[in-house]
């Protein structure tokens, strides 16, 4: 059947840089819009809507679109921590079918690598209301995701050695990218054995830290037809958010429940249905966690699921992360759904890595969680499906 | 081995949030209730977050709680334990686990509040076994 879309993604490019030593962040973004462009077969001038995190430097958009040399018709700073770009996809198909752009250019760049940025410490967002009840305790990234894990070992039995198979997947792929910051196969053995960071996630739970980013074109379906057939389609779009709740705190699922049940109706379609997904691994516990939100497997499964190479392309069922993810390949920024998202398209257009193609990808999915599972954060899904799906 | 224990921060404190700090410092732990809806809220606002009445009030927790999750901290100068601690009245807060070994912890276990100086001579409230 040939499917209905607003938009479609027709260029998208990943920095190949893990670390950006010799490199601005503005200067990043640009390499970025002019590689994504590239790959589009589309040039700078016919750009007409930017879309970017809230951390570019300057105001909003505005500096960075300056800094590139846009003519813009259209700007949306949506700020959703690692999320964003999802989230960004989403409001770019329906700006471009609301008729406000026609070629909407997606940015994220960092380098928090270069900069010496710990992502161990507690951070602060410039005085949330929240912050007098958290900071004190010593948040940090790591230990309110392993609280999630904790909570979700104690509920439904999940153990060290599930989590760990989502480490052992993403590392069967990244063995076959060059770019990829961690090559080597490691096993379930490798991972727990690794030193415990926080209860229960040990390193090789966590994903790496890594500069660069991505980006992404997307552009209506007249262009896209006049750009030949490596053209995307955006089937659905979802997103939303979860908090503590005022105090009624539940961290066995995430706001991908919704945003995954949205994404999955306007598409009309169902997990079962996805030959590929692209989940975000911030850390191990993120992937379990999503794949039950998105309804892959029920509340609780998700550590059998994950089990006994169920990820791995080629032996497994459900094939993720194919460039290595953030678990092995690239996390820029400490964000991690723009590499969902190109990877994705990649299985699509069937560009991936010959040893991690998944045959005949026609339908995928790519999932972003942005800020902390284990206290606020926003999730955003999108399903996306080859030219002739 | 019980725990050496970090060096606290200080609370962001602001004319919402004075009370309860305020509180602290003489051993009260504070939730926020709502006159209107009858709801507890946590953490504290003016606005009831159930509701959006602005008639909340002040009541003093009983101080003892359970865990409903943690996590220990453990590549750092001072290991520490974070955690969600269910409090009785039934809001559930982000603290610390202290006087207590840190691979003892669990969760269901029951905890009270003891209170802790911050660097800057607040009074930050910690959870032990109970
Ligand atoms: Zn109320």
């Amino acid at each position: 059947m040939v499917r209905p879309t607003k938009a479609y993604i027709a260029g998208v490019y990943e920095h190949p840089t893990r670390k950006a030593i010799d490199k601005t962040i503005p200067q990043l973004h640009a390499e970025l819009a002019a590689g994504a462009l590239a790959d589009a077969g589309l040039t700078k001038d016919d750009v007409d809507g930017f879309f970017c995190d809230g951390t570019g430097p300057g105001l909003g958009g505005i500096s960075m679109a300056e800094y590139i040399g846009l003519d813009l018709k259209y700007t949306d700073c949506t700020e959703t921590g690692g999320s964003s770009y999802i989230v960004h996809v989403g409001h770019a198909a329906q700006a471009i079918a609301d008729g406000k752009c026609s070629v909407a250019l997606i940015s994220l760049a960092g380098r928090p690598r270069a900069e010496g940025l710990k992502t161990l410490g507690a951070r602060t967002y410039g005085g949330p209301p929240e912050a007098g009840f958290e900071m004190p305790y010593g948040p940090a990234v790591v230990n309110t995701y392993a609280m999630a894990a904790m909570r979700h070992m104690h509920e439904f039995g999940t153990t060290s050695e599930q989590l760990a198979w989502i480490k052992v997947a993403a590392s069967h792929h990244a063995q076959h990218n060059e770019h990829a910051v961690l090559r080597a196969v490691v096993t379930v053995e490798d991972v727990v054995n690794s030193p415990m960071i926080a209860d229960p996630l040990h390193r090789l739970d966590c994903c790496v830290i890594s500069d660069g980013g991505g980006a992404l074109v997307m552009v209506s379906p007249e262009i896209a037809k006049s750009l030949g057939n490596r053209s995307v389609k955006v089937l659905g779009q979802g997103e939303a958010i979860k908090h503590l709740n005022a105090g009624q705190v539940d961290l066995t699922y995430t706001a991908g429940v919704t945003s995954g049940r949205i994404a999955f109706e306007e598409a009309n379609l169902t997990p079962a249905d996805m030959d590929y997904a692209s989940i975000y691994d911030s850390f191990t516990i993120t992937v379990l966690i999503t794949l039950e939100d998105l309804g892959f497997c029920a509340r609780g499964e998700g550590g059998k699921f994950v089990s006994d190479g169920n990820l791995i392309s080629g032996i497994g069922k459900l094939p993720f992360n194919t460039d290595g993810g953030g678990l092995c390949n690239n996390h820029p920024s400490n964000r991690g759904s723009m590499t969902k998202v190109i990877e994705a398209v990649r299985q699509l257009r069937g560009e991936a890595h010959p040893a991690v193609q998944v045959p005949d990808c026609t339908l995928a999915l790519a999932h972003g969680t942005g800020g902390q599972i284990g206290t606020r954060s926003g999730s955003a899904t999108v399903i996306l499906g080859r030219n002739d799906a | 081995m019980s725990q050496m224990e970090r060096t606290y921060l200080d609370p962001d404190i602001n004319m919402e949030t004075t009370v309860y700090w305020e509180s602290a410092k003489n051993g009260k732990l504070l939730v926020k209730t709502c006159k209107a809806c009858g709801k507890l809220h946590y953490y504290p606002r003016t606005i009831c977050p159930h509701c959006l009445s602005s008639d909340t009030d002040w009541v003093e927790a009983s101080g003892k709680g359970t865990i409903y999750t943690y996590s220990v901290m453990r590549r750092t100068e001072t290991p520490y334990v974070i955690a969600y601690v269910t409090l009785e009245e039934g809001v559930t807060m982000l603290s610390n686990i202290v006087e207590c070994d840190v691979d003892d912890v669990a969760v269901g276990q029951t905890v009270e509040v003891v209170f802790r100086d911050t660097e800057g001579g607040h009074s930050l409230p910690v959870f032990r076994p109970a």
